[in-house]
């Protein structure tokens, strides 16, 4: 009645590339190493959107299904962003000098 | 704003949400939205008298220089309780989970909120929190200050920390459950016509309080269980000995935590909307503005939490950044304050008691406002860091704030809650005695803060004597001031006159149906037709 | 509001109850399907913040020690945690197509997908559960015995604390993920859900996959490290 319904092809289609993504992010890890986290990122990341996109409908949703998964990760890039900003700039602090040295000059 | 189908003839018949079942099982389990506001408005009394009663505590203890009534430790204990107990069990759901949860889905036409067993599950939780936070109280209390810093929490204390974390993140739950259900009631339960441009802006303040219950909570939810974690098993999430870093606890705990005092606020600046238009039978100035400004404190609120972490090892330029966007998050607060000012010029003003509480109200929250912008400047802040110039500081906003807004609200809904009228005289008294009462006990704190007196002290240099004093004379006037109204209000349930269905000639549709309203509120379906806040000239003129 | 229900005369009538699946305090089916959808994704919203607190701090620890990220990476049991990844990705797969049985009205295509996802969901405790017995095995539980032969043994630590955090908080959500899913079922075999009425299996669906996006994120960060 309500909502889109999405064809059983559609969601094989999706579980497809889902599953070569694993295989893919599992391939690149044990070729690359500890170096392939950048992509394995990416791939997880791309994973994440075919399941929000088909699996969760929000491609054929409500505009306030879409405005929620929008507002949680812009809530989440606050987080983390803000947080990294304190991490990534306290080495950047002028350190004060050691207090022997005050004393050498002395 | 009037109801096209509903109108003040449709007479209250016999039974309304109050006499619609008397045994306690038909309020225990009752899904009426107002009915549990009525839970809500009993639970809250009970934690805010226990929270007062540490307060006495500490008043007491600072009467004097020396540390003589209670050891250092029974004193951190002391002000902890007092801080877990108003914050998370009086302040959180004071507004919303009480005026919020009567007055909501009536105000969007609606015949209770989208999800009332929720609504219902959300009491329980409020109350199994509460109830780790009474089991805390007596079974020897805790004593980390009621922000659980590490690694005192999870390593050193001896109190029972895990029992109030867990208090907190139960009662978290039903904090972010209340404010799921005004979401969803807002945006699929208004009644037709009733467009957002229609919506009182009590709503609109409620709705971007939900967004930051929703957004917040959690964080802090997840933070506590770590750090309980870190407590039960001794591992080290923020434990520097075990490699962790404790300053990232504050981190966690502020994205809420700063949030959360706009939780506390915001619902307290929708109410001062409705009773200043009220009380001056003036369309409020400005709408979009304060309606949007709500928005923007409730998405700003969350860009700033560092300006809690000046001194703690935070980075120095970060520090600048929190502290740029905190000037900027006291421009919305500020239009409110302006639009409020402008609404009244040229109002026909009465001041009535939730008229009293509004202008004691706009007052001690701009003073509260203003030290916060102080405390937002890094260099001062370095001076006034965890002084009482910072207790005065979130007591004027929380108490001069919040708890003066849900006093005015209440009044103002009373009649409408209970259909009885409350003995104004005795109201007038109790708000002057409250306002009076208040400034007394903060405002020597702000200068025993700037003088040096740090927060979280039992004892202190005798030359600050005389400011405690005033300090402590002024608790036992504002006491007296919350005392009162508990015991008027309770006795106009019993005997107070019977109220009419619209005692101060207000707009909104709340005041459209009887008092008290009837079960499913409206008699038959709404359809809104008129602009909100149409105060007239005419009836104006009428009512002088 | 809604453009195509037959039960619009509402807004104008007073008549209401006559659909059963429709509670007394809604208008019309229409706005109860909208309003159950709304609820469980604000749900969501806060269940992506309950988890950023985590992320947040895995960024931090992985920014301050990435050494001994590298030195936990041989402690990880990649090939167990692939299996998983499959395997819930397959039960995400079964969950979609419950959703499309109740949407189409096909009970026993319901029934069947719903247990379905149940199995894959239980397999994927019983690998998890392994993988803790096996970490127990190696001392790899954070707290005073914990054991590292290695370098960097407290900075390691911290990774096992997130480890078991991040996977301990995401099982939990799979175990209450089952209950509701026992609950389907049960409803489910009763006939409780028709192309009119599906709302409880499409929001169970939306958890279901969001449980799987966390692990989608978690896999790369605590296994392909
Ligand atoms: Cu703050």
């Amino acid at each position: 009645m309500q909502g889109h319904v999405t064809p059983t092809k559609t969601y094989l289609t999706i579980f497809g590339a889902l599953m070569i993504c694993t295989i893919l992010t599992v391939f690149v890890r044990l070729n690359l190493g500890i170096k392939s986290f950048a992509v394995a990122i990416a791939i997880a990341l791309v994973k994440a959107t075919l399941v929000i996109l088909y699996f969760m409908h929000v491609k054929y949703s409500h505009i306030l299904s879409k405005a929620a998964v929008v507002t949680s990760i812009l809530f989440l890039l606050i987080l983390l962003v803000l947080v990294s900003m304190d991490y990534v700039s306290r080495s950047w602090q002028p350190r004060a000098t050691p207090w022997e040295k005050h004393q050498v000059l002395e | 704003m009037s109801a096209g189908t509903t109108t003040h003839d449709s007479a209250p018949s016999g039974v309304n949400y109050l006499t619609n079942g008397y045994s306690l099982k038909s309020w225990l389990l009752t899904v009426d939205h107002k009915r549990i506001a009525i839970l809500y408005l009993i639970s809250i009394t009970i934690f805010f008298a226990l929270g007062g009663i540490f307060a006495a505590a500490v008043r007491l203890e600072l009467l004097t220089p020396q540390g003589d009534m209670m050891d250092a430790e029974t004193y951190n204990k002391m002000f902890t309780m007092h801080g877990v107990v108003m914050i998370f069990f009086f302040l959180i759901p004071s507004v919303p989970a009480t005026l919020g949860n009567f007055l909501i889905p009536i105000m969007v036409g609606a015949k209770d909120l989208a999800f009332p067993k929720i609504n219902l599950l959300s009491w329980y939780l409020y109350i199994i929190g509460g109830m780790f936070g009474l089991y805390v109280a007596v079974s020897g209390g805790i004593e980390t200050g009621w922000t659980f810093y590490t690694p005192y929490s999870s390593t050193y204390s001896n109190s029972a920390v895990i029992a109030t974390a867990m208090g907190a993140f139960v009662a978290g739950f039903s904090s972010i459950l209340t404010g799921l259900n005004f979401i969803v009631t807002i945006h699929k339960m208004r009644a037709p016509g009733l467009t957002w441009g229609r919506l009182p802006l009590f709503v609109w303040a409620h709705y971007a309080t939900s967004l930051i219950q929703l957004l917040g909570t959690p964080v802090v939810a997840i933070t506590l269980v770590l750090m309980m974690l870190e407590r039960a098993f001794r591992i080290g999430f923020f434990d520097p000995a075990l490699g962790g870093d404790p300053v990232l606890f504050q981190h966690l705990f502020w994205f809420y935590s700063h949030p959360a005092v706009y939780i506390m606020i915001l619902p307290g600046m929708g109410v001062i909307s409705e009773v200043v238009t009220c009380y001056s039978k003036k369309g409020v100035f400005g709408y979009h503005f304060i309606a949007g400004s709500s928005l923007a404190i409730a998405v700003l609120g969350f860009f700033v939490w560092g300006h809690h972490m000046y001194t703690a090892g935070q980075s120095t330029y970060a520090g600048v950044v929190f502290s740029l966007i905190t000037f900027a998050v006291a421009v919305p607060s500020a239009v409110k304050i302006f639009n409020w000012t402008a609404t009244m010029y040229r109002g026909s003003i009465r001041v009535d008691t939730p008229m009293l509480y509004a202008l004691g109200f706009i007052g001690l929250f701009t003073v509260g406002g203003v030290t916060g912008v102080m405390l937002a400047t890094m260099a001062l802040d370095l001076h006034l860091h965890d002084t009482y110039f910072v207790v005065a500081h979130f007591h004027f906003v929380m108490v001069g704030g919040m708890v003066l807004a849900f006093m005015s609200g209440l009044h103002f809904w009373w009649p409408k809650m209970t259909g009885k009228i409350y003995p104004e005289i005795w109201g007038r008294v109790s708000a002057v005695l409250v306002f009076l009462g208040f400034n007394f006990t903060f405002f020597p704190q702000f200068l025993l803060g700037y003088m040096g007196m740090p927060r979280r002290y039992h004892a202190y240099p005798e030359e600050w004597q005389v400011l405690h004093v005033m300090s402590t004379i002024g608790a036992s006037v504002l006491m007296l001031g919350f005392v009162l109204p508990a015991i008027y209000l309770t006795w106009s349930v019993f005997k107070g006159k019977a109220a009419e269905a619209n005692p101060w000639q207000a707009k909104g549709l709340e005041w459209n149906i009887p008092s008290p309203p009837p079960t499913e509120n409206f008699p038959a379906p709404v359809v809104v037709n008129e602009e909100v806040y149409a105060y007239s000239h005419e009836e104006v003129k009428a009512l002088v | 509001m809604s453009d195509h229900s037959t039960t619009v005369d509402h807004v104008h009538g007073h008549a209401h109850g006559h659909d059963p699946h429709v509670a007394h305090h809604f208008d019309n089916a229409q706005q109860q399907y909208e309003s159950g959808n709304l609820g469980m994704w604000l749900f969501l919203i806060t269940e992506v913040m309950f988890f950023g607190g985590m992320f947040g701090a895995y960024a931090v620890y992985r920014t301050w020690y990435p050494d001994a990220f590298e030195f936990a990476s041989t402690a990880t049991n990649i090939p167990l945690g692939a299996a998983n990844t499959v395997v819930l990705i397959i039960s995400s797969l079964t969950m979609a197509l419950a959703v499309q049985a109740s949407q189409l009205g096909q009970q026993k295509k319901l029934v069947t997908m719903i247990l379905l996802t149940m199995l894959f969901g239980s397999i994927f405790l019983g690998v998890k559960a392994f993988e803790y017995s096996e970490k127990y095995h190696h001392g790899h539980i954070p707290g005073p015995n914990f054991v590292w032969h290695g370098e960097g043994g407290r900075e390691v630590q911290i990774l096992f604390c997130l480890y078991f955090a991040m996977t301990g908080m995401h099982a939990v959500h799979m175990v209450v993920g089952l209950g509701i899913m026992t609950w389907l079922l049960i409803t489910a075999m009763k006939g409780k859900y028709s192309p009119e009425y599906y709302n409880p299996v499409e929001i169970t669906g939306l958890y279901w996959h969001f449980v799987d996006i966390v692990w989608i994120f978690l896999f790369p960060l605590l296994y392909l490290i």
